[in-house]
């Protein structure tokens, strides 16, 4: 890891409003729309007495993990290859490799703070309590993130333009909202498309949080999916991924 | 002293072979230049110089170092700047100069290396608000921001307009002029007529000649040009018998040969004789560019 690249690499990031308005500013105020509605204020029955607003604060985490891994990364990766910025990065004593784990931490660290941001605004604003397993809730932020940017690797490896990229990763993007409940939150969903949703990787991650936020350390079964899709995406994009 | 030396380079992608047995060496403190046809072998062969690719066969040395095993010593004493490649569209000079210069021990000082490429009034604005012209310097800025020994410039002018190509000339010489060793590839012949020391012409992934531009011209077959318009037709038979004759072509009836300062005594016989009055009669020196046609049209 070169700190320099690292530092330009975030500079850039700060630099495109798209990306940092759908990864930090757009989960917050999914939130802090959906909690205007009464409503979703109130203690719902059909889901053990949480409120609306209460399920959405996980989803809203994902929301910008999904964000920064499938769609903002990948698109910026392939564009390196594209314009042979990595090719160029090739001729210097810094290998290519640091340009590619720069956006990587730079992705991880965004959705990382837009997670803070929306942790923030249900607790200062819906009174959302904080996640009464810390431990467990970090472990389980961890895992997602990893496997999004694993998802977001495999992404740029398989997608040799830009154009192909940004398809490819809205074509991932909208089934991995949906499994992080973003339509029906997982605690609403039908018990066997929960657990069919929990096979997948953002499915498993909004169930380990959903554990952590109750109190509970989140179930393994759920962190394993995690971890082992993030080993089978990051061994594919390591097979499949061009530098040039 | 040289600081570059390709021995017997070979080169295929999928079964077509690009560069065949290519072999010179570079010189320390001077302009060579790689000078070929499109898809020759030029781009290839310099990405094996700079590491980039890994030969097939033959054997590669910069500074005595191996470019593949020894990427990132090789990447301290050869700056490049590449045929195709950009930057980051929102990265500004300043900081794509300093992020260069900090990938290196001992890297030159970025600030008058600004000032010398003419981008200093150019230091907060982004890579995609440059134009052509400051593209390239920027680049050819970032090749030298590591104090290499060696530049190696690809297709450097190839877009720029004449006054920007002239311009860019001059820094090449100036870079030179410094005591870095320039190993430049063009297709265009004036560019290595003017700045190249000794040139290695390649075609068809060979090198068809090796020599300096003067030295590829007189040893070209066509090393003089006369052109003329007769007064009366000529006998075609009797112009293809002159001595040391490279080609004949008429056009618009002007008449041009190719040949040599034999051929210019001989063609002033054979119209004398004839009475025939050679009207606004020039005998010229081959440019490099026929030199090239000649020798790359030999070797196919």
């Amino acid at each position: 890891m070169n700190t320099a690249v690292l530092r330009t690499e975030a500079r850039l990031l700060a630099r495109e409003p798209g990306s940092l308005f759908w990864i930090l500013v757009f989960p917050p105020l999914l939130l802090a729309i959906l909690g205007a509605v009464p409503a979703f204020r109130e203690p719902q029955d059909g889901l053990d007495g949480l409120r609306v607003i209460d399920t959405y604060v996980p989803v809203a985490v994902l929301v910008g993990m999904i964000v920064a891994g499938v769609q903002s990364m990948p698109t910026g990766l392939t564009g390196y290859r594209e314009q042979g910025i990595l090719r160029r990065m090739s001729t210097t004593p810094v290998r290519p490799s640091a340009l590619l784990s720069a956006q990587m931490l730079v992705h991880a660290l965004a959705a990382a703070l837009s997670a803070l941001l929306a942790l923030a605004v249900g607790r200062l604003a819906y009174d959302v309590p904080l996640p009464r397993q810390p431990y467990g809730y970090l472990l389980a932020l961890v895992l997602a993130v990893l496997v999004a940017l694993a998802l977001g690797s495999v992404i740029a490896a398989v997608s040799r333009t830009v154009k192909i990229a940004g398809a490819v990763g809205t074509a991932v993007f909208f089934p991995m909202l949906f499994c992080a409940g973003v339509w029906l939150p997982v605690q609403a969903m039908p018990d066997v498309l929960a657990d069919v949703v929990g096979l997948t990787p953002f499915g498993a991650a909004a169930q380990a949080l959903n554990e952590a936020t109750a109190g509970d350390w989140p179930g393994w079964t759920h962190l394993g999916v995690m971890a082992g899709w993030t080993v089978v995406l990051s061994v594919a994009a390591a097979r499949w991924f061009r530098w040039e | 002293m040289s600081v570059i030396e390709v021995t017997d380079l070979r080169k295929s992608y999928g079964g077509r072979s690009v560069v065949d047995g290519v072999s010179f060496t570079v010189d320390e403190g001077e302009i060579f230049g790689i000078l070929g046809p499109n898809g020759a072998g030029k781009t290839t062969t310099v990405e094996c110089v700079e590491g980039l690719r890994v030969p097939d066969a033959g054997r590669v040395r910069v500074t005595g170092l191996d470019p593949v095993a020894e990427h990132d010593k090789v990447a301290h004493v050869l700056g490049a700047q590449l045929q195709e490649g950009r930057l980051q569209e929102k990265l500004t000079v300043r900081e794509a100069l300093q992020l260069y210069a900090s990938f290196h021990p001992h890297p030159a000082d970025w600030r008058p290396l600004a000032e010398r490429l003419g981008l200093a009034d150019r230091l907060d604005a982004r890579f995609g608000k440059l134009s052509g012209g400051q593209k390239q310097r920027l680049f050819i800025a970032l090749a030298l921001v590591g104090n290499p020994r060696i530049v190696v410039l690809d297709e450097l002018t190839t877009g720029l307009d004449p006054r920007a190509r002239r311009d860019t000339w001059q820094l090449i010489e100036e870079v030179r002029d410094s005591g870095v060793t320039v190993l430049l590839v063009t297709h265009f012949m004036e560019e290595a007529q003017r700045l190249c020391d000794r040139i290695a012409v390649i075609d068809k992934g060979r090198v068809a000649a090796l020599d300096t531009p003067a030295g590829l011209i007189r040893r070209s077959a066509g090393a003089t040009v006369i052109t003329f318009t007769p007064s009366a037709p000529l006998d075609e038979g009797e112009l293809s018998a002159l001595p040391a004759l490279a080609s004949v072509r008429h056009r618009d009836g002007r008449v041009t040969l190719a040949g040599s300062d034999e051929t210019v005594n001989a063609v002033i016989t054979l119209l004398a004789r004839h009475r025939i009055t050679a009207h606004q009669l020039r005998v010229s020196d081959a440019t490099l560019d026929d030199a090239f046609l000649d020798l790359t049209e030999t070797t196919s």
